[in-house]
């Protein structure tokens, strides 16, 4: 199946888009200037301003003297970046290969697309007709080749849709500007009197190279289709995708429930078949006042069960704001990870973490909460109260350590340490008593001390003496001293936990 | 006639303890819990599972001590496979330690909630999901209507649930199967040795769902409970350090 492009030319981009934002300069003379080398130069004009013979190049002063009653508006450079950008992501809805083609155009590649709209006329005519509709003063052209599109949308009179494979007749009678070249190989051309591409198409390679340089030939075998281009998208397809174009715009919940099911109902088929399980789902929804949203869900076990998905993205639906109506919506899954198709026990066997059922749970409470307040904690062979757990949120891994059991370890602990107030009988001793937010503990058994190091290659700092302490009443803590006794020092003693 | 009477009264028992929850124990079902003579008080002399429990606490004291007697009942319940949540608002449980109670910290999973009124929705879920053995549910507030959604849950899962109650100021009136104060108490070792010795807590059965309530005192020892009969006041022959 030819590839089949299409260019879409903004012959007034800033200006039309000033126009759309101001009502007023609709239809009237106005142009952008730009201050270059000290004069202040045209450097976009309304249709209005281009009948006085203003053009982009001119300067304000020369321009004012064709037409005294022209606006001038400062410019900004690098806006028209700006503005494709943003059109092409609202061109995404057409086709999902949009790029933007500087100063002035988009391209976008429309395989396969156009069928789902009844044809290449129909269409480009609905896509060309919403961008009028916005506003903007547009030309089309349509092509095998991204070249030749690009031609014919800026070059000729009438025919803007070229049929698939007469892409060289097309071409023939435009212009030599129709080919992307620098604008001194155009005076060259014009010079020679090659007026048109159809005069020099059938020179030999080795003389159009020879005479107009590499660029020349690169250019035209592109437009010709026997030289490869490439497009880069605006944004990079995901693999699995779904999408669903709505024939009447949707504001319903139930409407959009149901094109939600539907949409997973697809992906998680597609997923199944190729032994996939989706990990994280966006949903995106495109109004038709040409906004869009998203919805995120992300998953902690790969899965294509479309119920599981379709209760994870209800959680949100929520959020969700269809404005006037939704016309299209997209679901993306952007990654996804192989799934072991485990047999399904036929008694309820209650496994480990790597249960299904868990995991789906925790999707659930991660989509309501937040990803990060699930917390799973494997052994690390370190001796740092601090660092002896380390958080994981991979629910699979297993732990590679043993749990340390040889020495007592608190309950609770308390992060960071507390200070408190504790008296030794002598330095080195366990303390006698300690006061902890104002209640005096008096100490009956204790353990200790347990010195433990600080790991120097994490951080500086002194060592901890622990103590295992009981008071009169049966509450066990774990204190510590912080570095040597040392009768200078005011703070030493910390409370770090309760033992059961 | 006397005999048939008792028969019927009996049977009749029998009935309103399946009404209120309680399964008779399935076979194979982990029915030993180490408990002794505490798990006399309560129906059918066995620790209820798949209901949900009460844990009362004042001091971050008694909460340790609570969390001990959890851990070490939850540690049974995951000898026969499955994970264990705990949900809390503001957690200070140290992992490493719950190995120390036969639970090995990476079944378990912590959930902490930022905020206060999720605490309850979490647990809900858990507690509706069937791959879950044990719900842990750190919280502060808990009221009746919230304790009857709970035991509703459980009672179609059969997942058990404890419900770890901090800073209590006010006992109020719960549908849970069984109220647990847990105080610690001060440990013994054998006469005239310094140091601390093993884990030991005052238990208390405050209520019981056609039970019998009471107190006792356990030491936690070899990775089991063992009551301790003797109640008698620590000599206070023990030199410090």
């Amino acid at each position: 199946m030819p590839k089949r492009f299409v260019s879409i030319w903004f012959r007034h981009l800033l200006t039309d888009r000033l126009a759309i934002r101001n009502s007023e300069l609709k239809g009237k003379a106005f142009v952008f200037v730009e201050v270059q080398r000290g004069r202040k130069v045209i450097t976009a004009t309304t249709a209005a301003a281009e009948q006085y013979g203003v053009v982009p190049g001119m300067t304000l002063t020369d321009a004012k003297a064709i037409t005294p009653d022209l606006l001038a508006f400062d410019g900004k450079p690098g806006r028209n970046e700006i503005l494709l950008k943003g059109l092409a992501e609202w061109c995404i809805r057409f086709t999902p290969l949009v790029a933007v083609d500087l100063p002035d155009g988009l391209l976008l590649d429309v395989t396969g697309c156009t069928q789902l709209r009844g044809g290449e006329r129909v269409w480009l005519k609905s896509l060309i007709d919403r961008l009028t509709e916005i506003g903007y003063d547009v030309r089309p052209g349509m092509a095998d080749t991204i070249g030749c599109a690009w031609g014919i949308a800026r070059c000729a009179k009438k025919g803007l849709i070229v049929a698939e494979g007469a892409h060289r007749n097309a071409i023939m009678p435009l212009p030599p500007s129709a080919l992307r070249l620098p604008f001194d190989l155009l005076l060259k051309l014009q010079n020679l009197g090659l007026y048109s591409i159809g005069s020099f198409i059938h020179f030999p390679k080795a003389v159009l190279r020879r005479r107009f340089g590499k660029d020349m030939v690169l250019r035209l075998y592109q437009a010709l289709g026997s030289e490869e281009e490439f497009l880069i998208p605006l944004r990079e397809p995901v693999p699995y995708c779904e999408r669903l174009p709505c024939l009447e715009p949707i504001r319903t919940r139930t409407a959009i429930e149901i094109a939600l099911q539907s949409l997973l109902d697809n992906l998680c088929k597609r997923l199944y078949g190729e032994g996939k399980g989706l990990r994280s789902a966006v949903l995106t929804y495109y109004r038709i006042d040409g906004k869009l949203g998203t919805i995120e869900i992300g998953t902690n076990h790969a899965t294509h069960r479309s119920t599981h998905l379709f209760k994870l993205f209800s959680l949100k639906l929520d959020t969700v704001a269809p404005g006037l109506g939704i016309e299209l919506f997209v679901l993306e899954a952007p990654s996804t990870d192989q799934v072991s198709d485990k047999q399904v026990d036929l008694w309820a066997n209650k496994n480990g973490t790597d249960d299904e059922v868990v995991a789906e749970l925790l999707d659930r409470v991660a989509g309501r909460i937040g990803k990060e307040t699930i917390h799973r904690y494997l052994p690390a062979e370190r001796f740092w109260p601090e660092r002896n757990a380390e958080a994981t949120d991979d629910l699979l891994k297993s732990p590679q350590t043993q749990w340390r059991t040889n020495k007592p370890r608190p309950l609770q602990l308390i992060v960071p340490p507390e200070p408190v107030e504790a008296m030794a009988r002598i330095p080195d001793y366990p303390p006698k008593q300690f006061i902890y937010k104002g209640k005096k503990h008096v100490i009956v058994g204790a353990d200790g001390p347990d010195r433990i190091e600080r790991e120097w290659w994490e951080e500086q700092g002194e060592h901890r003496d622990y103590y295992i302490v009981e008071d009169e009443d049966g509450g066990r803590y774990w204190l510590f001293r912080s570095g040597h006794y040392d009768p200078e020092k005011q703070q030493h003693w910390f409370i770090h936990g309760f033992f059961a | 006639m006397a005999a048939k009477k008792q028969d019927i009264i009996a049977k009749l028992r029998q009935d309103i303890i399946t009404w209120e929850g309680f399964r008779p124990i399935q076979p194979g079902a982990l029915s030993n819990f180490g408990l002794g003579q505490l798990e006399n008080a309560f129906p059918n002399q066995v620790f209820p599972t798949g209901a949900i429990h009460e844990f009362l606490s004042t001091k971050p004291e008694e909460t340790s001590a609570c969390g001990g007697m959890i851990s070490g009942l939850v540690g049974k319940l995951l000898q026969q496979g499955g994970v264990c949540i705990w949900v809390s608002y503001t957690r200070r449980i140290y992992p490493p330690a719950l190995k120390l109670f036969g639970v090995d910290s990476d079944r378990v999973i912590f959930v902490d909630v930022p905020r206060q009124k999720d605490v309850l929705w979490v647990t809900e879920e858990a507690l509706k999901c069937e791959g879950v053995t044990a719900v842990i549910c750190e919280t502060h507030n808990f009221s009746l209507m919230e304790s009857r959604r709970l035991q509703l849950a459980v009672e179609h899962s059969q997942v058990t649930g404890f419900v770890l109650r901090k800073d209590v100021k006010a006992i109020t009136t719960t549908a849970c199967v069984a109220r647990w104060k847990v105080k610690p108490v001060r440990s013994k070792l054998r006469p005239g040795m310094p140091g601390v010795g093993h884990p030991r807590w005052n238990v208390e059965l405050q209520r019981v769902k056609n039970g019998r309530t009471g107190h006792w005192t356990f030491e936690w020892r070899n990775r089991n409970f063992h009551e301790v009969i003797d109640q008698q006041q620590l000599p206070d022959l023990r030199q410090y350090a």
